[in-house]
């Protein structure tokens, strides 16, 4: 495909990604706030807390007044006699084992029958998405889209998005605070669940589960798009053809891929030979906004470093140093940033 | 002031080494089988290495200050938050209890020593041995990295290899037999060797929260012997047990591990709960309110606390029946709980309070447990769960019942019975600033962490996204932490301070109510001359001031003089065979002839401890002695 066409293809996605990074600002504060749903599941939840936090706060300034003002109404006086030997008071007793038995009723039925209803998702319009647990990354895969990607989950505005959750090794947690609460990654188990991103934006998550070394390191991004720009992401995976490079920098990082800097052995990026397995998928790594796993904004001057020494950004991660020269990694960095 | 003097047992019969007779010195404490000797053991023990726990976590709190800092590796940091968890848990809070039942056990029940006071030293050198033992692993850089609740599979072989995972779990089956022992041997001390007439509805509370405790003890420690052995079998002989490969199922931990786990933290705030319950009615000058609901709300804590377990695990996706289960099933504990704080409130309701220190912290431990148990309540609804499972929301929950709970009240305990442990009383003033400093610090430390785990920061990370918003709070969190590192320094100081010269207490300093406090300061090694004969709850207070009149025989004071009174002999087995299981341990990790060298001094010592006969000191009181 000539150079300018491919562009234009290019175009509306990466603008797309604008207004998604504006959306989020507006909770760049604090992106994994468990107050701040984007969707019905986060709501949900996020409702049974704050009863639970209510209900917690007002007994806390019952008692606690109560305490407080027993310590000082009966503080003890010079010349006090001793205090009248009480024993107890079974009407007492009967009083304040029954009104927290009400008060925890109040809690109980709202959490079964949510609990019973979040467990069942919805059934019409279901995207189906694996998402595959590994020391420490995340990926995705689209059964029904033939598509498979890494770290960040692009995912269509107001549709279901069905997870199953598989792990390659330890148990980890799939956790988009914004959109819903954790579900742990267990190896030998398969574990689903559901949301659904009811506006655009990026969503901030991480693993929840102690799983080694850089388990702080193994973070996301869920990318919530307009239906039609989802789609438009989907048609142009979907259309695998040879990447033609646009200039001899990328050519050179293309070749250098898929032979003598061996990415091509853990990594695949479709349209070229490289096909391996081990690592995250990188076809689509130039459109992503984060590099090794949500950790560093996705520049050029990052991925040179992730490049020359990814154990200094990520301890114990699983790729080599490979001991590129800089021309190399030049050349590696303006071929992955291509991929679209 | 009660003198005796002292006739060695003529009897040495022992087994490949005679029972030790020396009452002083360095090796009478080394093969002591004294209760008080072996609580003072205890505490010191436990200090230390509380203190080494503490400087685990300032570690872990200057790391996370600020985001993407290096004060320390991402292996260190995690090998730092297991050994601290591990640390706090089994080697400070449970053995710090441990030091006050030791103590305070046969004084309260009016008894001379526990049931099996051998069973007793070696219940205490297995401690010291395998916090010795988990803490090598510091040494040759192998520290534990699992976490405090190593989740299989990440303790298998192929992600954790070397040495670390079975230094813990080893070491934790060291930890995990000398409390075992301990529980057995509380329970037979309470149901068979209370004082006359004290009936179970008349001992202090104290005593049915240790009676509970070691109960939880004997059933969930077995649960997590067995998982640890599996992972062990996994690790060590090639096994399947949590192998995903060979379709191993690793929630099966999870299961064996939390079924110990609940009770585990009900064994950590049960005994704190029975200190409070001493304390409050001294210095309130009125009994516990509601006592056989008291009673009833320990033992019920203790068997629903067996039935919450998979609260833990409520993200692993066990389905909404589970979890609904044990949703309700938390929410049911609750209510007991609570009602124990109603009950101390209505305690102090209409008393005379007095001020002291042992009072001020009983006072924190309400109202920081208070916050603490109402986060738990929060965290029991498995839907908003998993909101807050595995963040700093539920970091802020279990430091708030641990510390805030159970710690303060330990501290209690230290003010109140260190006058009748040592003769002199600690420092009232630099008391006061202890808390102080404690109570800001402990607050300016875990309050904010429940602002953090709802702002999305999970537990376990050495670092943090810096675009995550979490720097403030982490700073605060910090800075909190060093003001009751500081708290805990003045507490030191004025333990020292105290000993050394501290103001002499009576025997009864506090106008208490229990029996230990008509014993001299400290009691004497026979604990009582005869033991008291008791009618009443609350005896000792009932004979100060409600006309109950002392029930012991002049007859009987003057048998134990002519007669003298049989204190258990000394022996070397107890320290001797918990080397050899601990040398069995690491010989398992470094060398099969070691490991048959440990395991033939067990065997051998375990004949020597049945053969060595009877042993023992004829000790006649003298003078005034009660």
């Amino acid at each position: 495909m000539v150079r300018s066409a491919k562009l234009k293809r290019h175009v509306p996605i990466v603008s797309s990604l604008l207004p998604l990074l504006y959306a989020s600002t507006v909770h760049a504060q604090v992106p994994q706030s468990v107050f701040a749903p984007a969707g019905p599941v986060a709501r949900t939840q996020g409702g049974l807390l704050s009863l639970t936090l209510y209900v917690a706060i007002g007994i806390f300034i019952v008692v606690g007044s109560i305490l407080f003002y027993t310590i000082i109404r009966f503080r003890a006086k010079p010349g006090d006699p001793i205090p009248k030997q009480i024993h107890g008071n079974t009407t007492l007793e009967v009083i304040w084992t029954v009104i927290p038995i009400i008060i925890l009723t109040v809690i109980a039925v709202p959490t079964v029958r949510h609990g019973f209803s979040l467990a069942s998702p919805p059934t019409d319009d279901v995207l189906e998405v694996r998402a595959i647990g590994h020391q420490w990354w995340w990926e995705f895969e689209y059964p029904e889209l033939g598509i498979v990607t890494a770290n960040e989950l692009r995912v269509p505005v107001g549709q279901v998005i069905y997870l199953t959750l598989e792990s390659k090794d330890v148990i980890h947690s799939f956790w988009v605070p914004r959109l819903a609460g954790k579900m742990d990654v267990v190896p030998n188990r398969v574990n689903a669940m559901w949301f659904v991103a009811e506006e655009a934006g990026i969503f901030y998550g991480q693993c929840a589960e102690f799983c080694g070394t850089s388990h702080a390191n193994m973070r996301l991004r869920v990318v919530a798009q307009p239906a039609d720009e989802f789609n438009a992401w989907v048609a142009g995976r979907q259309s695998v053809e040879a990447i033609v490079p646009a200039n001899d920098l990328v050519a050179r990082g293309k070749e250098l891929f898929e032979s003598t800097g061996t990415c091509f052995a853990c990594h695949t990026v479709d349209g070229t030979t490289a096909a391996g397995k081990v690592g995250p998928d990188l076809s689509d790594f130039g459109g992503r906004t984060t590099l090794a796993a949500g950790m560093l904004p996705n520049t050029p001057e990052n991925l040179a470093a992730w490049l020359r020494d990814p154990q200094a950004i990520k301890p114990g991660a699983l790729m080599p140093r490979l001991n590129l020269s800089e021309a190399d990694i030049e050349a590696l960095t303006a071929f992955l940033h291509s991929l679209m | 002031m009660a003198t005796h003097h002292e006739v060695l047992q003529a009897s040495r019969a022992g087994v490949f080494l005679p029972r030790p007779v020396s009452t002083t010195g360095f090796w009478s404490w080394v093969t002591t089988v004294d209760h008080k000797r072996i609580g003072i053991m205890y505490f010191f023990t436990s200090i230390l290495f509380f203190l080494v726990g503490g400087i685990e976590a300032l570690i872990i709190r200057t790391q996370l200050f600020a985001p993407d800092l290096k004060i320390v590796s991402a292996d260190t940091f995690n090998q730092l938050f297991t050994m601290h968890g591990t640390t706090m848990v089994f080697l400070a809070v449970m053995p710090l209890s441990a030091a006050f039942f030791n103590y305070l056990l046969p004084l309260m029940l009016g008894a001379r020593d526990v049931a099996f006071p051998r069973l007793n030293a070696f219940s205490y050198w297995m401690y010291l041995f395998g916090g010795i033992f988990i803490n090598t692993g510091w040494f040759v850089n192998a520290a534990p990295a699992v976490g405090w609740f190593g989740y299989a599979n990440l303790t298998s072989t192929t992600y954790t290899p070397g040495l670390a995972t079975d230094y813990w779990t080893l070491g934790l089956q060291i930890l995990g037999i000398g409390t075992l022992v301990s529980g057995f041997n509380f329970i037979v001390t309470i149901l068979n060797m209370r004082a006359p007439g004290m009936s179970l509805m008349k001992m202090p509370v104290f005593l049915w929260t240790t009676l509970v405790t070691s109960f939880l003890i004997i059933f969930s420690f077995p649960s997590v012997t067995v998982g640890l052995i599996l992972v062990t079998f996994d690790r060590l002989f090639n096994t399947n047990f949590f192998e995903v490969a060979a379709n191993g199922d690793v929630v099966l931990w999870q299961h064996l591990f939390w079924i110990f786990g609940h009770p585990e933290v009900y064994i950590l705030i049960l005994p704190a709960m029975g200190i409070v319950s001493e304390i409050l009615p001294t210095f309130a000058r009125k009994p516990l309110f509601g006592y056989s609901v008291m009673v009833l709300s320990t033992m019920l804590i203790g068997f629903l606390g067996f039935g919450v377990w998979s609260h833990h695990m409520f993200t692993v996706g066990l389905g909404p029946v589970v979890n609904s289960i044990f949703s309700l099933a938390t929410m049911a504990i609750a209510i007991p709980t609570g009602v124990k704080i109603f009950n101390w409130v209505s305690t102090l309701w209409g008393g005379s309070i007095r001020f002291k220190t042992p009072l001020i912290f009983a006072l924190g431990f309400i109202f920081q447990f208070m916050i603490g148990g109402l986060s738990g309540v929060m965290h029991s609804s498995a839907p908003s769960n998993a909101q807050q499972q595995d963040t700093y929301f539920v970091v802020a929950h279990f430091h708030y019942v641990l510390i805030g709970g159970a710690l303060f009240a330990l501290f209690a305990g230290i003010y109140y019975w260190f006058p009748k442990v040592t003769g002199r009383l600690m420092n009232e003033k630099l008391g006061v600033i202890n808390f102080i400093l404690m109570f800001i610090g402990f607050n300016v430390t875990f309050f904010p962490m429940h602002f953090l785990g709802l702002m999305g920061m999970p537990r376990r990370i050495y670092t943090y996204d810096a675009a995550l918003g979490l720097q403030f709070w982490n700073q605060v969190s910090t800075v909190g932490a060093f003001i009751l590192a500081a708290g805990v320094t003045v507490f030191l100081v004025n333990f020292v301070i105290s000993l050394a010269r501290g103001e002499k207490a009576a025997a009864d300093p506090w106008d208490a109510r229990t029996l230990e406090w008509m014993t001299s300061n400290p009691p004497p090694v026979y604990n009582f001359a005869v033991t008291p004969v008791v009618s009443a709850r609350d005896e000792f207070w009932a004979r100060k001031y409600e006309g109950v009149a002392a029930k012991e025989s002049a007859a009987a004071l003057e048998e134990a003089k002519k007669h003298g009174i049989h204190i258990p002999g000394n022996s070397y087995f107890p320290i001797i065979m918990a080397a050899g299981i601990t040398v069995f341990c690491y010989g398992l990790l470094y060398s099969g002839a070691l490991a048959i060298a440990g395991l033939a001094v067990t065997i051998l010592s375990f004949f020597g401890w049945a053969f060595e006969g009877v042993g023992g000191t004829i000790i006649y009181p003298e003078g005034d002695a009660r």
